[in-house]
């Protein structure tokens, strides 16, 4: 079988497996890493979102073999190390909104939103409404408005 | 699913104690090692004296419930009560027997724990119960009802441990109990300053014999910590994706599983040609034939979507073969209860409106981990009704009920779509085909397309008026069939037991006991007609409420109108109760009702009361050609809700910010059912299959304000909250619509009629591969 090296979480790892099976089932369902959520594996319901080398991309849409030994992957698990914290500013913010309901969509949602502020700061910009109405996670309890407020704070903390 | 006309409930009425009218009830403390203590659930125990002692009787129908296994269950003294446990390490344990599935329910009842027994939230862990048949009708979640009816049990079981260990305390430290005080896990003495920790008193203050205690309630005028605004306790692991969802679970051997399942609605398998070669497909370690489909189990579900793609199957016909959108709206025609004669003079409102099939599916498709042996069953899933599942998973397995585990894991959202245990029932047959345990997860596109749904259904509304009153309103819902077949909660069964409705069928039962006109409206009538079962149907946040209530709130505008009336005033002249006028009122001032707003754009008011609640919703919608025209790559735009305020009276509501929580959610389903979210149904199969044909609430479908108020506290007691922002919302959008555009809207969602706004996904094979393009689209 196939040998595919990557770095996930600040720590390279090396799966046996087929070439074209997608990251998130490597993630998962071999590598036991359960932040990313199964939402739709069709790349549109961004449940599985997390990054590459500081990117937001879904695993679901990636065959392993794509991927270097040298590509970082973070996950919601690895996002606090990012900033070597214990919590991510972000999901700081999400505590203090209380945004999650039933949380399945939330660290997609979480991982999107750190994504985004890094996007309008390359852009030399604050966050704005259009932003917001960019991003496609699904979230099926409707905690999009408290979505909106913490990314909006959450962006004011780091 | 729904709740009214409640008999007065047990913790409402005083009784007198020492002359001062608080509330005494019974509760248990239960021999453990460690202090236990226990309240019953259901119909909660009123101490008739200090002395008294009364094993508490089960309640409900009992034919469901194997004779036997009750009898064995009443020799518990303890069996149906929920117990609270004080551990050493100073925390508190409560296994919840409903489902918490983003409700905020695990939360708003620590909390009630934290009231009673004086403990800091942070040290009440609140997890879900395994089914607990002994606990008969009692461990469905549904109607709005879980608050409503843990409320005064969970408060008595922790009254009963704080008392326990204000004793212990006085004992301990040979003090008069009157001298101590517990605050925050600690119990001090006003005279010495000595002072015990919870902690260090759960060993003393545990019984070693099982007996009843009678215990009083805080006033709510003490309240510390009901009626504050919290946090959830799950929100940190939510964040840090460490909340363990059905898939989540790591049980040994239980790997990945899917189904293949035919093209149209419940079609069958004929025959498969190619079993073995998919078996030695990477990673597949079985491919069995089963009753919805062929199933397949691998290393990973990539290989199961690949595996399932590979099947050659041939499929016989479904349940609903050749049906479409057209065909069953016409049997819903031909289903319609008349209304009554109109007499040609009368002035009237003539309306019909139509309500497409809708989805409730959830973001965590329909998923379980089953491993059945061969004499014994272990579940896991998120379930409502865990007892119904446990009891017919026994059944198909040929088990008795005790020898099937049913775990209930947190659930990644409902909307009505876990009162049914499918996915729990299919692995449960998987696993036995197999011989091995299974972790089966639905494709989302099965989610859609043979998952269950809302069904279609029709309201004919006709209101008579005449100088400036409206003398009759009568409504016809005629209905696809709503399954009720989760089994049904006390909630309802207790309620239609007491009513005169003895000759009408189930969904009549529910229909009645959960629709009403909170306007005086002269003669009113509402019934219900349902017809036509091929369809998998369930109830979605919200049986009939939604559309039978923004048929008859569209009908409110339209009478305003042509007596030339303020929706608003209007509206307020007719309602029948003060609560729900205040809820309206509140709204109105908010959100400046009646403020100028450019041409395609208005307000929409409306007001719903349910399960003892009221809310009432102003949305502002922006109907205008640059919103509408808005092009964003595989969305539906359409028109835009700006701003919705809404305000709400539950009662009592336990934790304010969860409950605005609710609402927030509510107000999002009801932005979708209106103007985007429904199913098309084209020969026997629904056309959607992915979150970008199914349009549910998105970013930019979101109003950019929204203004959530709780009212202040109306009675000593909460009522429902789950579902009911939803009908509430769906109402004042639609009136929105149609006082921006100056056309009532009849059919729902708006956009049903457009061009599809997608390209549909074969049928065959029934699920898409993944993309491969992730990468380029990183960003």
């Amino acid at each position: 079988m196939p040998e595919h090296t990557f770095i996930l979480n600040g720590e390279s790892v090396t799966v046996d497996i087929e070439d074209d099976v997608r990251l998130l089932w490597v993630l998962r369902d071999v590598l036991g890493v359960t932040g990313p959520k199964y939402g739709c594996g069709l790349g549109v319901c961004q449940a599985c979102t997390s990054h590459i080398n500081g990117k937001a991309f879904n695993p679901c849409s990636v065959p392993v073999k794509d991927l270097r030994p040298t590509d970082e992957v973070t996950t919601i698990e690895g996002l606090p190390a990012t900033v070597g914290r214990e919590l991510h500013p972000m999901q700081e913010a999400w505590l203090e909104y209380d945004v999650a309901q039933c949380g399945y969509c939330q660290p997609g949602q979480i991982m999107t939103a750190v994504a985004k502020v890094r996007q309008a700061r390359e852009e030399g910009r604050d966050i704005t409404e259009a932003d917001l109405d960019e991003i496609r996670n699904v979230c099926r309890c409707g905690t999009y408005h408290r979505i909106r407020e913490a990314i909006v704070a959450g962006a004011r903390k780091y | 699913m729904g709740e009214q006309h409640r008999p007065e409930r047990p913790d409402t009425t005083s009784v007198p104690s020492g002359g001062i009218g608080r509330r005494t009830f019974l509760g248990y403390v239960v021999a453990a090692s460690t202090l236990t203590v226990a309240a019953p659930l259901g119909e909660t125990l009123l101490a008739p004296t200090e002395a008294a002692a009364a094993v508490p009787s089960v309640p409900g129908p009992s034919e469901i419930y194997d004779l036997n296994d009750m009898l064995t269950h009443a020799a518990l003294p303890t069996a149906n009560l929920i117990t609270i446990r004080l551990d050493s390490d100073g925390t508190a344990s409560f296994a919840l027997p409903r489902a918490e599935v983003g409700q905020g329910i695990t939360t708003s009842s620590a909390m009630l724990i934290a009231e009673e027994l004086d403990l800091p939230l942070e040290k009440i862990r609140v997890t879900l119960a395994d089914a607990r048949p002994e606990l008969l009708f009692n461990q469905l979640t549904g109607g709005s009802n879980t608050t409503i009816s843990t409320y005064t049990p969970i408060r008595v079981a922790a009254a009963v441990a704080r008392g326990r260990l204000l004793r212990a305390a006085a004992l301990e430290l040979g003090e008069a109990l009157d001298a101590l005080t517990a605050k925050a896990g600690v119990i001090t003495s006003a005279v010495t300053g000595k002072s015990l920790t919870y902690g260090e008193l759960a060993e003393k203050a545990a019984s070693v014999a099982t007996g009843q205690v009678s215990v009083t309630l805080k006033e709510p005028a003490d309240f510390k910590v009901i009626g504050t605004a919290r946090g959830r306790i799950d929100a940190l692991e939510a964040v840090t994706g460490r909340k363990k969802f059905a898939m989540d679970v790591h049980v040994p051997g239980a790997l990945p599983t899917m189904v293949c399942r035919p093209p149209t609605i419940n079609g069958t398998v004929r025959s498969v040609e190619n079993l073995d070669e998919v078996r030695a497909m990477p990673g597949i370690t079985d491919a069995v034939r089963i009753s919805t489909g062929v199933a397949v189990r691998g290393r990973t579900f990539g290989q199961c979507i690949d595996a399932v793609r590979a099947l050659k199957a041939t499929w016989g016909p479904g349940t609903a073969e050749d049906a479409s959108d057209d065909t069953v709206r016409a049997e819903l025609r031909k289903a319609e209860l008349p209304l009554p004669a109109l007499d040609l003079l009368t002035k009237s409102v003539d309306a019909r409106f139509t309500f497409h099939f809708a989805s409730n599916s959830a973001l965590e498709t329909n998923c379980a981990i089953a491993d059945v042996r061969e004499d014994s069953a272990e579940i896991w899933a998120s379930l409502k009704s865990p007892i119904t599942a446990q009891e017919d998973i026994a059944t198909k397995l040929g088990l008795p009920v005790g020898a099937v585990k049913v775990h209930v894991t947190e659930g990644g959202g409902s909307f009505g779509r876990k009162l049914f245990y499918d996915a729990a029932a299919e692995a449960a047959e998987i696993s036995k085909a197999m011989g091995k345990p299974v972790k089966l997860m639905w494709h989302r596109t099965d989610d859609f397309r043979q998952g269950r749904t809302h069904p279609m259904s029709t309201s004919r509304v006709r209101a008579t008026y005449a100088l400036g009153q409206v003398l009759t309103y009568d409504q016809r819902h005629t209905s696809v069939a709503t399954d009720f077949g989760h089994g049904v909660g006390e909630i309802i069964t207790a309620e239609a037991a007491r009513l005169p409705v003895g000759d009408l069928t189930f969904s009549e039962t529910v229909f009645t006991l959960t629709q009403q006109t909170p306007y005086d409206f002269g003669v009113v009538t509402q019934l219900l007609s349902e017809t036509d079962k091929r369809f998998n149907t369930g109830s979605m946040r919200n049986i009939y409420s939604p559309n039978v209530r923004c048929a008859q709130e569209l009908v409110v505008d339209e009478l305003a109108k042509r007596m030339g009336k303020d929706p608003y005033r209007f509206r307020r002249a007719c309602l029948k109760e003060e609560r729900a006028r205040a809820v309206l009122d509140k709204v109105a001032e908010l959100a400046e009702w009646g403020r100028g707003m450019p041409a395609g754009t208005a307000q929409g008011i409306a007001v719903h009361p349910e399960y003892h609640a009221y809310v009432a919703v102003l949305a502002e919608i922006d109907c205008r050609p640059e919103t509408t025209g808005r092009e964003i790559p595989d969305a539906y735009t359409g028109p835009r809700v700006t701003k919705v305020v809404c305000a709400v009276d539950v009662g009592l509501a336990v934790n304010p910010r969860g409950l605005q929580a609710q609402m927030m959610g509510g107000i999002m389903d009801g932005i979708a059912i209106t103007l985007s979210s429904g199913l098309h149904l084209t020969d026997g199969h629904f056309l959607e299959g992915s979150w970008d044909n199914y349009f549910y609430t998105r970013q930019w479908n979101t109003p950019p304000e929204l203004e959530i108020v709780v009212m202040p506290p109306t009675t000593e007691t909460p009522g429902g909250a789950g579902e009911l922002a939803v009908a509430g919302a769906m109402a004042a959008v639609a009136c929105a619509y149609g006082r921006a555009t100056g056309t009532m809207p009849t059919t729902f969602p708006l956009n049903h009629g457009e061009p599809l706004g997608f390209e549909p996904l074969p049928t065959s094979p029934p699920i898409p591969a993944s993309p491969t393009d992730g990468l380029s689209r990183a960003f």
